[in-house]
């Protein structure tokens, strides 16, 4: 029963991280640990349903994989042609041991050192993403070309670059000291966000070519923090990550078009997912080690919180945007936290906070978009509706322009 | 008669299940639990969140870990649902019962999905 293709299929997704950073560990060749990967699926596929599946998935990739790796080498070297069905039987033996050699820090910052490859710095962000989707996660050439909208000739073309890139880095394989661990973490933490914010996108039709990476990310983030399970940040960064994921049925209307936070209908948010990421930003609180993932999480927590947008928070908010403000110094946070000043001071304060950010922000659609909006709050009609068009202009989708322009239908209707 | 089944797997797995295969999961469950349900011999069910989400006390010391609880010399005993605004106000019940019986540790994680079955009395 247990040996049905979709456990089989989730059994092996769920190891391909432990697997292929074992077996990279062992071969230091990423396409090699790749390829002994593969072959060992394909082992899988034909033992696991005729003999019952093994204890540990994991170990069983591993030890075939390490075994088809080493055949292949030894064919390729013309040493010894060894064709080994007999490696597969009483593996349960041997698989014992392996495990538990597995366990622990070997295991820990085997994955870590897969996913930290993936950061190498010269890789464009977009790059470190594909390269963390196609290596570590096991996505296909085709859907990542899909979610970035280009063809799968030219996807594989860049992955196989970066790869080579990748070769190239000499990542040391051995055991990382603890400062270097969390130099690790940071990055990788950085890595997943990215593929996170990469699935969070601005149209419906895309939303769907890449919902995958959003859940790919969350479970990402819930390995590491298996691996790291007393990390604030990174409780904060899967709390980060569930809270806005949890709203993700809410955010387009049924015509496509963007539904904006405090119009959104809460009953569509994923209350499960709400659950385990307020358990995780309280998790995190305990710790009084507060970074800016954590406070991200707890804002999106305050929104989670709120029965309808008129219970919100917002002086809260506008405290948390000030200490993200401290820890991470960015335009765009202040842009942000002006939608709070905007609801607790009113949009004339808001409009001030933003107004030294036009040098930074002057080609960014959200600032003009939040601009127009506090300008037209305070009936300032004709340069709202300047902003309203330089937004429009800088719009990244038709979603994103179709809602600035409603705000210029209503202006219109106020004036006419 | 009355018993507790308690459910045991593969998180990382079951994790890994994508929507379309945790609602094909859940949807063969249904049947056996409407069925049961019909029988008059369910009472509540609960699936829990992964462990990952698992804050544990352990009460000798009144110390506060991550995660679920893990040793195995102590066996899992009872349960309470309790319905709370925060992680601290769970353990603030968690340290009241604690009070009253010493010993062992307590696991609080959160649930995902309830379903309150008949009534039992």
């Amino acid at each position: 029963m247990t040996t049905d293709p979709a456990w089989i299929d989730a059994a092996l997704t769920s190891a391909r991280p432990q697997a292929v950073s074992a077996l990279l560990r062992y071969f230091r060749d990423l396409d090699l640990a790749e390829e002994a990967f593969q072959d060992a699926c394909l082992r899988a596929l034909k033992s696991w349903p005729e003999k019952g599946p093994p204890r540990d998935p994991a170990a069983w990739l591993i030890l075939v994989g390490r075994n088809s790796g080493i055949d292949g080498v030894r064919r390729r070297s013309r040493l010894q042609a060894l064709p080994s069905e007999e490696v597969l039987s009483d593996l349960d033996d041997v698989e014992a041991p392996l495990a538990e050699r597995l366990d622990g820090s070997d295991y820990r910052d085997d994955i870590l050192r897969l996913l930290f490859i993936c950061c190498h710095p010269d890789l464009p962000a977009v790059q470190q993403v594909a390269v963390a989707l196609r290596i570590v996660s096991g996505l296909s050439v085709r859907q990542i070309a899909r979610a970035f909208l280009v063809s799968e000739a030219a996807m594989e073309q860049r992955i196989t670059r970066a790869k080579a890139k990748i070769g190239q880095a000499n990542v040391a394989f051995e055991a990382p000291g603890p400062a270097e661990r969390a130099e690790r973490l940071a990055a990788v933490a950085a890595v997943v966000y990215l593929i996170f914010n990469e699935g969070y996108s601005s149209t419906v039709a895309e939303a769907d070519a890449r919902a995958p990476f959003a859940e790919e990310a969350i479970r990402l983030g819930r390995l590491l923090l298996r691996l790291f399970p007393t990390e604030p940040e990174i409780m904060g960064l899967d709390a980060l990550m569930m809270l806005q994921h949890s709203r993700a049925a809410a955010r387009f209307d049924e015509n496509g078009q963007i539904v904006l936070l405090d119009d959104q209908d809460r009953g569509l948010w994923n209350r499960t997912l709400i659950s385990e990421g307020l358990a995780l930003i309280d998790k995190a609180m305990r710790h009084a080690a507060p970074g800016p993932y954590q406070v991200q999480a707890a804002i999106a927590a305050l929104h989670a919180r709120a029965a309808n947008a008129a219970d919100t928070d917002w002086p809260q908010i506008d405290r948390l945007y000030a200490a993200l403000e401290q820890m991470n110094p960015s335009p765009v946070v202040t842009l942000n936290r002006s939608v709070a000043v905007s609801k607790t001071q009113g949009p004339e304060a808001a409009l001030a906070m933003i107004a030294p950010l036009e040098g930074e922000l002057g080609s960014y659609f959200y600032f003009h978009g939040a601009r127009g909006s506090y300008l037209k709050q305070l009936g300032r009609k004709e340069e709202a509706r300047v902003a309203f068009d330089r937004a429009i202009a800088l719009a990244n989708s038709a979603p994103e322009a179709a809602h600035i322009r409603q705000h210029l239908d209503s202006l219109a209707g106020e004036t006419g | 008669m009355r018993y507790a089944i308690l459910c045991y797997n593969d998180e990382a797995v079951t994790s890994a299940w994508s929507k379309e295969e945790d609602d094909a999961v859940m949807e063969k469950l249904e049947v056996v639990q409407e069925r049961l349900r019909q029988e008059g011999k369910l009472g509540p069910a609960i699936r829990l969140l992964p462990t990952t989400a698992a804050t544990t006390l352990r009460k000798a010391q009144n110390l506060v870990v991550d995660g679920p609880f893990a040793e195995t010399k102590e066996q899992l005993l009872g349960f309470y649902i309790v319905d709370v605004e925060t992680l601290e106000d769970g353990l603030q019940i968690a340290r009241d019962l604690a009070v009253a019986n010493p010993g062992g540790a307590y696991e609080l994680r959160p649930i995902a999905l309830f379903l309150p079955g008949i009534e039992m009395t």
